[in-house]
């Protein structure tokens, strides 16, 4: 079986998917557009062996990041006020902020020096849970360490976020 | 012990997903085509115990639960980082004893810090469900 | 991946997607066998002997029912939530490691769907997307007590899912692989003498009891069951489906239940391991045949440690009561994810001290923390006032 087929079948996929979250007007099915998208790129990792990143990336975005869209998209009932916020300026807005973006990307991809495949040093494991641990618990202590202030500012603005306003209608 | 893992492990996945797939669509065509139909003004209504429906049944609800998630996903990520650690626990101790010391006083150190904010959740009572 | 193996592996996909269906469908019989016996009934008899049609006839009925759409419901979200519930329950099964390997012509085939180094981890992705099925079926019903149910169901899974994936960590540093049958065949080594009886239970009950109580509330199964407490919420999620929709859901939750014992057993009961198995394997002749007997030996075993998780489920479901909303996530949050710490804390002290049942002085601790406490006199209770 040819992998190249398998590998356009999928970014057709990944890209119909990414297309149809901005396309479609209901906001649920948007996020599930969004969930197939990140199927879509987890088997992207698995395409390229890293297969610990795919399972994260379902575990994370697909599995906890897209419930708390869910609930809040759900649970917040935002279908009265969809039509009135899209005004010019916002869109003039989104396409600088997206066009600066992009312009973005395309420069660091530019940039950036890819190493040629060689097949002698070549390890297919790379990818694997065990050497991510050797690597990050090693070299990139100091980062890793870093992330729990980040957790706690987190926590802090959930609480923040959290606070009870007088006169909301709620179960 | 497997120790060459590659992607074309995870074709039979492709089968499982096609039959749980087939199944699925397969038993709802049927119960679609064979079950009775019959509507009426009362009965399309959503059955909340005979009392007639008021208003839209989705309305916002109380914030505890967007806070859950929001820590679930915070502690999910935290879980997350735990796993190449756990893996490797085992190959430190083999390499040597003070480096899986070293490294454990890390995640200790690591675990400890994200308890610290989970106390300060606590305290400021946003798991507080009986009040 | 040759096409020879590919085949094998795709046949035992499909033997095992059979076997899955067809222990739910017979769970939902032995449910009410065992419901009848531990209140003293009969349960069943009517379709055929002691009633073992009756699975059969309950399909019937499910497919010939109406297959009901409220008026105000978003159509297509409410048949796409119970398909969801149905699509994750039965892709979780591909990782479980059903047996040892299986030789046909000088190949070892693993008796498994899939062999990949992330299978615990495939497990828990597929837990964690399990919870769109309740969310999308109970918001799209538009109905008062399906939305409750749902966001209740939805809170519970997320918050249970944390100290389940904080449990598995401990068994991780023991084994040192996220592989399911990695951790399986490091089962198999001898404890106290015995071949085959190194399970995990004996190093890791901390982790267990966590495990077992999350696997619960991943279920929905009593004591966990608020997303569909009939008492309250009519019938909680699924209280607009009818017809093989409401199929699905009751469906999702005996596959659920089957492949949580499957892990439960594959985790921390050894798998496929059996006490004494070196001395069986002395006795079956030697080469392909004894090979393949010592497996289907195996993989009987494990089914047998399945069943008994699966009647565990139920007696625990006429057994004990169902919990209030604050109690289940107080003991979610505030108990169970301190204490799975605290194991992962404990076990890594004592693999650094060369001391690998050392979670057990948890238990120790607990255990006379709990005497001293049902020692001293009894305060009175105060009905708790309760607005959530």
């Amino acid at each position: 079986m040819n992998v190249n087929y398998i590998w356009y079948f999928l970014t057709f996929l990944t890209l119909v998917s990414a297309i149809m979250v901005v396309v479609v007007r209901n906001p649920i099915h948007s996020v599930l557009y969004l969930i197939l998208t990140f199927f879509c790129i987890s088997a992207h990792y698995v395409l390229l062996n890293a297969q610990f990143l795919a399972a994260v990336n379902v575990i994370v975005y697909a599995g906890a990041i897209m419930v708390l869209f869910l609930f809040v998209i759900m649970f917040l009932n935002l279908r009265e006020y969809t039509a009135e916020s899209k005004t010019n300026l916002v869109k003039l807005g989104a396409a600088v902020l997206g066009g600066v973006l992009l312009v973005i990307i395309v420069a660091a991809l530019r940039s950036m020096q890819i190493e040629p495949l060689n097949k002698a040093t070549y390890n297919s494991q790379v990818g694997m849970v065990e050497s991510l641990g050797k690597v990050l618990f090693r070299d990139y202590l100091l980062p890793f360490e870093l992330i729990t202030v980040l957790f706690f500012v987190a926590m802090v603005g959930a609480v923040m976020l959290g606070k009870r306003e007088t006169g909301e209608r709620n179960f | 012990m497997n120790t060459n893992y590659l992607p074309s492990d995870y074709l039979p996945i492709v089968v499982q997903l096609l039959a749980a797939l087939g199944f699925i669509v397969g038993s709802m065509l049927v119960s679609h085509n064979i079950g009775p139909k019959r509507h009426s003004k009362k009965k399309d209504d959503p059955f909340e115990c005979g009392i007639p429906t008021e208003g839209d049944a989705r309305t916002p609800i109380s914030v505890k639960y967007f806070l859950v998630a929001i820590l679930f996903v915070l502690f999910d990520v935290e879980i997350i980082f735990l796993y190449p650690w756990a893996v490797n626990f085992l190959d430190w101790m083999k390499e040597s004893r003070e480096m899986a010391i070293a490294i454990f006083v890390e995640m200790i150190l690591f675990m400890g810090l994200l308890l610290v904010g989970f106390y300060y959740i606590i305290r400021k009572g946003v798991l507080n469900w009986n009040q | 991946m040759d096409s020879t193996v590919f085949i094998v592996r795709s046949i035992i996909i499909f033997v095992i997607f059979g076997i899955t269906l067809l222990i739910a469908t017979y769970s939902t019989y032995a449910e009410r066998k065992v419901a009848a016996f531990l209140q003293d009934r009969l349960g069943p008899n009517r379709a055929g002997p002691f009633g073992i049609w009756q699975p059969l006839a309950d399909a019937v009925k499910m497919f010939t029912k109406e297959e009901f759409i409220p008026a105000q419901a978003n159509k297509w979200l409410f048949i796409a939530g119970p398909c969801f519930a149905m699509l994750t329950a039965l892709m979780a099964s591909a990782v479980i490691p059903f047996g040892d390997t299986v030789q046909y012509e000088g190949q070892f085939i693993a008796v498994q769907g899939i062999d990949i180094n992330i299978g615990i981890l495939w497990i828990f992705g597929i837990v964690s997307l399990g919870v769109y099925g309740v969310m999308i079926g109970g918001w799209a019903s538009n109905n008062k007590f399906s939305l409750l149910g749902a966001i209740r169901a939805a809170s519970q899974n997320i918050s249970y899912e944390l100290a389940m994936g904080l449990s598995i960590i401990a068994i991780l540093m023991m084994s040192g692989s996220l592989s399911l049958r990695d951790m399986v065949n490091q089962q198999a080594t001898p404890f106290l003498g015995v071949s085959g009886l190194n399970w995990n239970i004996f190093y890791q009950p901390v982790g267990f009891i966590i495990f077992l109580t999350c696997a619960f509330a991943e279920c929905n199964r009593t004591p966990f069951d608020l997303p569909e407490c009939e008492t309250e919420l009519v019938g909680g999620y699924h209280t607009e489906y009818s017809s093989m929709k409401l199929g699905f859901y009751l469906f999702a939750e005996y596959i659920n239940m089957f492949v949580s014992s499957a892990v439960i057993s594959a985790l921390y009961f050894g798998g496929f391991n059996f006490p004494g198995q070196a001395w069986v394997a002395s006795l079956l002749p030697a080469g392909a045949l004894g090979h393949n007997l010592l497996t289907s030996i195996g993989v009987v075993v494990f089914f047998g440690k399945i069943f008994f998780f699966i009647f565990f489920y139920m007696w625990v479901r006429w057994t004990l009561p169902r919990f209030r909303y604050d109690q289940l996530m107080n003991l979610g949050w505030k108990t169970l994810i301190p204490l799975a710490i605290l194991n992962i804390v404990v076990t890594g002290a004592g693999l650094l001290f060369d001391f690998k049942p050392a979670t057990w002085l948890i238990v120790i601790f607990v255990v006379v923390l709990a005497v001293i406490s049902a020692a001293q006199p009894r305060k009175t209770m105060r009905p708790q006032q309760s607005t959530v």
